[in-house]
Parts: structure tokens; sequence; C-alpha cells
């Protein structure tokens, strides 16, 4: 919690400081410093690029990263041209390193923007509209949120990506790509509840400016006015909570991968990587710290950013 | 009386839908799910026994009202091995859930013992190195997911140092010594991600209670700071630590099925891994019915606890 100057809790979140009158002395613009990003937040911006980078093209320039006469895997800077070592399949560690964040990022990201599409549409809705609407929509987010989060995001991911027998005795295993999918979706449903709540939230308070009143009074359409006008001052709220919901949904997907419905080959994620080095903890402990260490840097970076928006835009901590 | 009325129906409703999501599992499980089930080398007969104990030849209404009526006697459903095994869920479950409520006690009992205090010493020490230390280590450790704080700890304390085992379960009765060196980690790793959520409310909220005039009159009257600080400023901040409980209640549930898988102790979580790895839909339908009608009651438990704590709740509208 940073320590901002005590502004009264009633009234709504305000838009951030106008820019000074026209003819006022004109002074340079200062953030106030907890509104700056910061070293910490720039650190946190490069470490997101390089892995975003490291994502996309590391596993488009190296192909076979197989490291010659490997049986066994080799340690960290035993082999030269491997600096993170490989894995007992001789595979090199970078390269298993970004292609776990190919996965991990696309589960981060895309049950995010599930929840964020959907979740954030319900919550303007139901803001918007309040009485009955409301009263529907938000018992319905206080249904799925009665169940824990990961709780349901295994229950939803073992039965739609169960491995199944099929009518003539022959064992059905879900492909690779499909359990990624589904591990999306599970997650995303999740996230559903929580970004609408906090849309719902914002919106309830945005709705009733008086700009807001203006624009109905010119004869704006209700789609109109909750796009153009409650939509952009609601998204800060969102996105910040949206970057927080990348990190858990990664973090997640690692708890899923150690109970085996995570990631599967030839995939492979920062949870599964983990998952599939611990076994060889007392022997070959880089498997697994390497991601660990991918995984913590990458949450922490997205907590961190997700408290700078938050900041910046003076979102209410009580509106969560 | 009416809210308490209200609150009723509400809870009956919220667990109607918990039940019948827990159900309807089966529903979303791609293929038959009996020869999921029955696995290789079922003949015809026994696979229309297993659908007909299962009641799949009815109507899907008709199948869950009958497992719901079961599910409330303790028929908490068979597990299948093979096509003639049979055992039953509700004596495994009646085994392995106290064992995974101790975990959570005493990953909660550890949370609150280390929390409260970092959260005091933070706010009364607020804006000096030891507050700043103590709010960026929290920081850190949230971005810390639970099986990775569990895997470190594994390696540094279990396998490095060999102080504590690393795996297994053993019952109090059997030894207390083997018991509590067996929880160690396993709660230790639940703990530390909680005690960031609870340490930085605490502490927003003293530093706020700090401040009051109330405090000021003891320090006035010479109360011992010591005394100020646990009687007088810690009370008002009861609250706000029960509202951090029920938030933080269903991440602990999370973490204590990963953390029970990692750490083999035959708990709710390893119960859940095991039917997961065995496609024992009815079982894992039974697990998340009984962990989601767990988690429900326990939020309705502490907000009985607020209306204890703070009259006048009895009186307003239900919570949430």
């Amino acid at each position: 919690m940073l320590e901002q100057s005590p502004s009264p809790a009633v009234a709504p979140a305000g838009p951030p400081p106008a820019t000074p009158v026209a003819d006022a002395p004109k002074e340079k613009f200062v953030r106030p410093r907890s509104q700056r990003i910061g070293i910490g937040g720039w650190l946190a911006v490069v470490w997101l690029a390089i892995v975003l980078v490291s994502a996309v093209v590391i596993p488009m320039v190296i192909k076979d990263a197989a490291i010659p006469g490997a049986v066994s895997g080799q340690g960290i800077l035993k082999v030269s041209g491997h600096p993170l070592g490989g894995d007992n399949a001789g595979n090199d560690m970078i390269l298993q390193l970004a292609k776990g964040a190919r996965s991990s990022l696309l589960v981060g990201l895309g049950a995010v923007l599930i929840g964020l599409f959907i979740g954030g549409s319900l919550g303007l809705i139901a803001g918007y509209f309040r009485g009955r609407i409301d009263t529907a929509l938000s018992s319905f987010f206080n249904i799925l949120l009665a169940i824990p989060q990961f709780v349901l995001a295994v229950a939803l991911v073992s039965a739609l990506a169960n491995d199944s027998i099929g009518n003539n005795g022959i064992p059905v295993v879900v492909s690779a790509h499909r359990r990624l999918f589904v591990l999306i979706f599970a997650l995303g449903i999740v996230a559903i509840p929580i970004l609408a709540r906090i849309t719902r939230a914002n919106t309830l308070q945005w709705a009733q400016r008086e700009f807001v009143l203006a624009a109905r009074a010119q004869g704006a359409k209700n789609r109109r006015i909750m796009v153009r006008e409650v939509l952009p001052n609601v998204m800060p709220a969102m996105f910040s909570i949206a970057l927080l919901g990348i990190a858990v949904a990664m973090v997640a997907e690692g708890g899923l991968s150690i109970l085996g419905v995570g990631v599967h080959l030839p995939n492979v994620s920062w949870g599964s990587l983990i998952s599939a080095g611990y076994p060889f903890l007392s022997t070959q402990p880089y498997l697994v710290f390497e991601p660990i260490v991918c995984l913590f840097l990458t949450v922490l970076s997205l907590n961190y950013l997700g408290d700078v928006v938050r900041a910046r835009f003076d979102v209410r901590e009580s509106a969560l | 009386m009416r809210a308490v009325l209200r609150r009723l129906i509400q809870l009956v409703v919220v667990l109607l839908c918990v039940s019948f999501f827990s159900y309807a599992l089966m529903a979303l499980v791609p293929g038959d799910p009996v020869f999921a089930i029955a696995g290789f080398g079922g003949t015809p007969k026994q696979m229309a026994g297993i659908r007909h104990e299962l009641h799949l030849d009815q109507p899907f209404l008709s199948q869950y009202w009958t497992w719901l009526s079961n599910f409330f006697h303790g028929n908490l459903g068979t597990i299948y091995s093979g096509p003639t095994g049979r055992s039953a869920v509700s004596s495994q479950i009646r085994e392995a859930l106290p064992v995974s409520l101790q975990l959570m006690t005493y990953a909660m009992i550890l949370t609150i013992l280390i929390a409260i205090p970092l959260g005091v010493l933070a706010a009364y020490r607020s804006g000096t190195w030891l507050d700043k230390t103590i709010t960026a280590g929290a920081f850190g450790s949230i971005a810390l997911p639970d099986f990775a704080l569990a895997i470190i700890l594994t390696y540094w304390v279990g396998v490095k140092l060999g102080w504590l085992p690393t795996s297994g379960y053993v019952h109090p009765t059997a030894s207390l010594s083997g018991h509590i060196k067996s929880m160690i980690l396993p709660s230790l790793s639940l703990a530390v991600g909680q005690i960031a959520g609870y340490m930085r409310l605490l502490r927003s909220d003293m530093i706020a209670t700090l401040q009051e005039d109330y405090i000021l009159m003891a320090k006035s009257k010479g109360i011992p700071t010591r005394r100020i600080l646990w009687r007088h400023a810690l009370r008002p901040s009861s609250l706000t630590l029960l509202t951090v409980a029920g938030l933080n209640i269903g991440a602990l549930i999370g973490g204590t099925i990963v953390i029970e898988t990692l750490f083999r102790i035959p708990g709710m979580g390893k119960l859940l891994y095991t039917a997961i790895l065995g496609r024992q839909i009815p079982e894992l339908q039974s697990i998340i019915a009984v962990i989601a009608i767990g988690y429900v009651l326990v939020n309705v438990l502490v907000d009985v606890f607020y209306s204890i704590l703070d009259p006048r709740i009895r009186d307003a509208r239900a919570i949430a």
C-alpha cells in the first residue's frame, strides 16, 4: 500500500490531475513520487521485454539445440555454447526456457484476455444497468467465486482434457495443443468473475458522473455511453488487475503442471519444466531452479507494474 | 432475523449450484465416461453394470438428484479399479480430509504468528529502513509461488542440510515429533505467501489507527508503547484480519492441493491427484464437491464471526 495524501474516501476515483489552467505560470508538470514508473518499473519492463522477445525469437532461430553426446543432463557452464546446461533428454535449457516462456505467456495472456473480454463486458453491463440485471449477473459471479479458484481450474481442466478410452477400447490421448487450449479456456473462466467484479465496481462509480448524464442528455444510446464514456475510465482498474491476473494464471498453470494436468509434451511451460525437473532436485537442481527464477522474476515484474498502474490512475483499493 | 433468513436461502442456493457444477463435470468429459472408468478389458456386461451403477442410463437431472441425495447420505461414490474392483470414496475422504485440515491449520497459525508482529512492527516504524525491508520482503514473497518456495525449502533444508524430511506424513499419534517435523516445510511453504497479504493490510490499517486521538490519549497517560500497540491499536484491526483470512482461504485451499502433491502428504490434494491420474470421475466429483462446500461453509463462518466482532454488522444487510 503506497502512502498517498489522504483524500476523501467518498469521492469516486478521480481522473488523473488536470493540466494547469492556461494563464497560470508555466510550470513543468511533475508527477508525484508515488506515480512515477521509477527504476523498478523500468527494470520490470525490460525483463518482460526480454522474456517476450526470447519467447518469440529463440525457438524460431534455434530449431534443434541438442547437446552433442549428452545422455544425462549437463550442468550449468559445463558445456560451451550451453551456458544454462541441458535437461536429461539433452535439450539445451535456454531453448527449453524460451519455449516455456511461450506457453506460460500464452496461457497467462490468453486466460486474462478471455476474462477481460467476457468478464469486462458482463461487469460493465451489470454496473451500468444495475437493478435486476446486476442482481442476476452478480449472483452468477458469486457462484463462480464460491469454488476456490484453483480447484475450479483443476476440475475444468481434468474434465475437459481427460485422456479417455474410446468406444473401441483404444485410448484417446488429448493432443498437446488441445490441452493448451483447454488450459487457457479453463483459467479464462476462472478469471471472468474476478475481472467482472472489479469492472462492475468501477462502472457503478463512473456511471453516476455528470458527463455520463450530459451524454445521455445529448441523446447518446446506452451502448455508446458504455463504450465511449464509461469504459475508458474503467480501463485503468481493469488493466491493473489484468496485469496481476496474467501472473496469477501463469502460477496457476505451474500448480496444474505439478498435478499433471498442465501443459504436456511436446509443449513445455515453466510450470511443466519445474514439474519435470523436480524428481532430479538432489542431483540436478538447476533443472528446477532456472524455470523458478524465470517465473519469479516475471510474476514480480507483473505485480510491480500492476501497482504502478494502480498508483498512477488512482485506482481505489476499496473497489477491489 | 430477516437478514439471517436471507443469508440461509442464499447459502442453500449457492450450495445447490456448487454441487450441480461438481456433478455436471461428468457431462463435460469428452467420450463415454464408462470406458474411461472401466479401462481395458471390461466386457459389455460389466460396462452396462457400471453404467447402471452410475445411473448414466437415466435422464441427466434425475442422475443429479440421485447423486445429490447419495452425497448427503454420506455415499460419496465408488472408486473403480479396472472393470471389477470397487472401493468407497467416502472412506478415502474420511482419511484425507483431517490431514489437509491439519496442514491448513498449521499454515494459518504460522501465518498469524509471523504476520501480526511483522505488520505491527512495520506500522510502528513506518517509513524507516526496517519498514521498507519488511514491505519489500512481503512484495517479493507474494511473487514467489508456494510450490516454488516448497521446492527451494526442500532443496536447502531437506536435501542440502538434511534437517527435515522432504516427503511423507507421520500421524500425530504415531510420533508427535515426527509429525511436527513432517509438517514444518509444507506449512511454511503455504504460510509465506499468505503472510505478505495479512502483513500488508495490517500495516496500512495500523498506520491509520496509530493516528487516532485515543492512541495519543493512551500515550499521554504514559501507557507503555508495547501495551498501546498490542492492546489498543491492534484490536480495531481484527476485522481487517478476518477479512483477509476470508479472502485468503481459497488460495490456501488451492495451495494445499499442490503442496500435498509435492510433499506426498495423503490429504485431499493427493487424493485429487490420484483421482485425476486414474480418471476416477465419480471420485473427482465428490472431492471437488466436498472442497467447494467446505469453502462455502467457511465463508459463512467468517460472516458469523464478523457479526460477533462488530455488532453493527448484525443488523446491516448481509455481507457480500
